[in-house]
């Protein structure tokens, strides 16, 4: 006969974390067996967004923001298995999802896979053993956002301009370490995702070059503030998802891409394996896919973004703000985010806090 | 006579159980749990000492809470020195009727929220800021200065809030204290300055290191107006435990950092302890 025992501390800290997660799940709006539990980024919380959908299917939608892979993972790790129906995800990372059991199948024969982008799908991190776990929703790019009233668009040509004296406290930077790094990587001439551990040296100079050059290094609101209010004229990392949505108060901010290339980020939709309303579920991401759905979800209050999907019906005038019509060639010039494995993510970030650090 | 000796003794403790319940809840149990946390590996989950070292092994970590000692260590000066007079001159200079209004108009900024304090200081200290527009337009500086973005409006951000803070622990000292010892100090020759270094100095500092330990305990560990005010040019402990947490998910190490923070909060508390003691009535 065998008896486990479990260790009191782990009982303990279980314990607490299933009740963090009841609070949390509390906090996503009181959640009902019938209702749909989403964890999401924020552009996924916009009522136009949702109300459509709750509409026509009689159901709530229960969301619940995160940022960050790791901080969704651990709201996901306190739950209990069924508490949560779908989820949104970098794209890079839903092989850590997968990594965890966390994941569904998805049919891809339910899913308009034909009208996407052929060069967003992720395949590589969104399908394995020939499943397929993750869908693109949206993307964009981490390259430069700018103001062209203050800088000379020409400049922003080239990713050298970004540790040019010319430019000396104009720049901010994006507060996020992979794509800034893959940035840096373009810069000097690396493919994103040939980056090993012998690169981050070179990688750390061209950071600490960018660095000596900005005036701050923002998250999302800080540096979209910073480029909106003129307090810099350049950011490092922005691109549509800055610049887009604030096109109509401000139609002097663009972004370029420029011949070194740019930085492809992505999101996908995953829905989980233990998820008690799976029908639903997949009418969310059958939804969120539609043409409809990709529309409002390209144009969020919260930021605007490329759909995956090209038949997505935005106006004539959003299709120019988000520069629809030039994606094939941003496309091909755009190389996806770093991918390191834990031990070389850890060295990343270890690299991006000394920068931050650095005087 | 037992009866009433037990009941004696159980009305204390049924009182104090709502607030032992709830410090053990929500305090003793996840200091526990962060405590487990910070002793296992992120991958695998095995026992390691290691998040621990690389604090002490990390330059840029060991940096972090330089950085926050040093913040807090100018913030916490600059505001006693500002909030002593303010506090005097209320409790002092004001008459007794207006004390109560110009009380509450000196902690009206706490009514709103801290964020959108933080943000506030972000657009008065800009490029194209209140400030730099004001030296500008008196011809005083061709070019803005940077004030946003630098630690200097970090410090700025929290000595606004904790001028407040502190003047409410002192004004409340300060009218506690008998005019008689003034007096007796004038009987005995004493000018006003000296009656103010020898007498009322020393009978105030228990308000001021109450204020002072508030100040360190909550500035040390402030993640939002640094990361709104300071412009990420340099990072604090607090920001430095969130990096963990965003994308990699490393509660281990993040928890580990937290503990240390809460090590030097301790030591805080200790060196203040002789003015922290609750005096019985």
């Amino acid at each position: 006969m065998t008896v486990n025992v479990r260790n009191p501390l782990s009982t303990l800290r279980s314990g607490l974390g299933a009740a963090f997660a009841a609070v949390a799940l509390l906090a996503a709006g009181g959640a009902q067996a019938a209702d749909l539990n989403a964890l999401i980024w924020c552009d996924h919380s916009d009522p136009a967004l949702l109300q459509p959908f709750e509409e026509a299917n009689n159901v709530k939608v229960n969301v619940k923001e995160f940022e960050g892979t790791g901080a969704g993972l651990a709201i996901v790790d306190q739950s209990q298995p069924g508490d949560w129906d779908v989820m949104v995800i970098d794209s890079i990372d839903v092989p850590r999802g997968i990594e965890k059991g966390l994941f569904e199948p998805l049919p891809e024969d339910k899913l308009p896979f034909a009208d996407l982008f052929p060069e967003v799908t992720m395949d590589k991190s969104t399908v394995v053993d020939g499943k397929r776990y993750g869908i693109t929703e949206k993307f964009g790019y981490n390259t430069i956002g700018f103001n062209k009233s203050k800088v000379d668009p020409a400049d922003m040509q080239s990713l050298a301009s970004l540790t040019s004296d010319k430019y000396k406290g104009k720049i901010a930077i994006y507060d996020y370490y992979l794509p800034v790094i893959g940035m840096a990587a373009l810069a000097i001439g690396k493919k994103t995702a040939d980056l090993t551990e012998a690169d981050l040296p070179a990688l750390k100079a061209e950071l600490l070059k960018m660095k000596a050059n900005a005036k701050l290094v923002g998250e999302v609101t800080a540096s979209q503030t910073a480029l909106a209010t003129g307090e810099v004229d350049i950011l490092v990392g922005g691109g549509e998802w800055v610049t887009a949505g604030l096109a109509k108060e401000n139609p002097a901010l663009d972004f370029s891409i420029p011949k070194e290339g740019a930085v492809l980020w992505s999101q996908s939709l995953a829905m989980f394996k233990d998820s008690k309303n799976k029908d639903m579920a997949l009418k969310f991401i059958q939804y969120i896919l539609s043409p409809e759905g990709q529309a409002r979800l390209a144009t969020s209050a919260c930021y605007w973004g490329m759909p995956s999907n090209k038949k997505a019906t935005l106006t004539d005038e959003q299709k120019k703000i988000l520069r629809f019509d030039e994606q094939p060639g941003f496309l091909a010039r755009a190389q996806a985010y770093p991918a390191p494995n834990a031990d070389l993510d850890k060295k990343m970030q270890d690299m991006w806090t000394e920068m931050l650090q650095a005087q | 006579m037992s009866v009433a000796g037990t009941n004696g003794r159980a009305l204390p403790w049924a009182l104090v159980t709502p607030a032992l319940a709830w410090t053990l809840l929500f305090f003793v149990l996840p200091f526990i749990a962060m405590g487990l946390s910070s002793l296992t590996a992120h991958e695998g989950g095995a026992l390691t000492l290691a998040n621990y070292s690389q604090f002490f092994t990390n330059p840029s970590y060991w940096r972090a809470m330089v950085n926050s000692l040093e913040v807090t260590a100018t913030v916490t000066v600059i505001s006693i020195v500002l909030a002593y007079p303010f506090a005097w001159i209320l409790a002092e200079q004001v008459p007794e009727r207006w004390q109560r209004l110009a009380l509450m108009l000196a902690v009206l900024p706490f009514w709103t929220s801290y964020v959108v304090r933080s943000y506030s200081w972000l657009l008065v200290l800009a490029q194209n800021g209140v400030i730099n527009r004001a030296l500008t337009s008196a011809g005083l500086i061709a070019e803005p200065l940077q004030l946003a973005n630098t630690r200097l409006a970090t410090v700025t951000g929290f000595v606004h809030f904790f001028v407040m803070l502190l003047t409410l622990t002192i004004f409340a000292n300060l009218k506690q204290l008998s005019p008689s010892y003034r007096k007796a100090a004038a009987d005995l020759g004493a000018g006003p300055v000296r009656t103010f270094l020898h007498v009322v100095l020393p009978l105030t500092l228990p308000g001021i290191m109450v204020g002072a330990f508030l100040t360190v305990v909550l500035c040390i560990g402030d993640y939002i107006t640094p990361q709104i005010l300071g412009g990420n040019n340099e990072l604090v402990m607090p920001q430095l435990v969130m990096m963990q947490i965003g994308r990699r998910g490393d509660f281990p190490l993040a928890s580990a950092l937290s503990i240390i923070l809460m090590a030097v909060v301790t030591v805080a508390y200790l060196a203040c302890a002789r003015w922290l003691k609750i005096e019985r009535a």
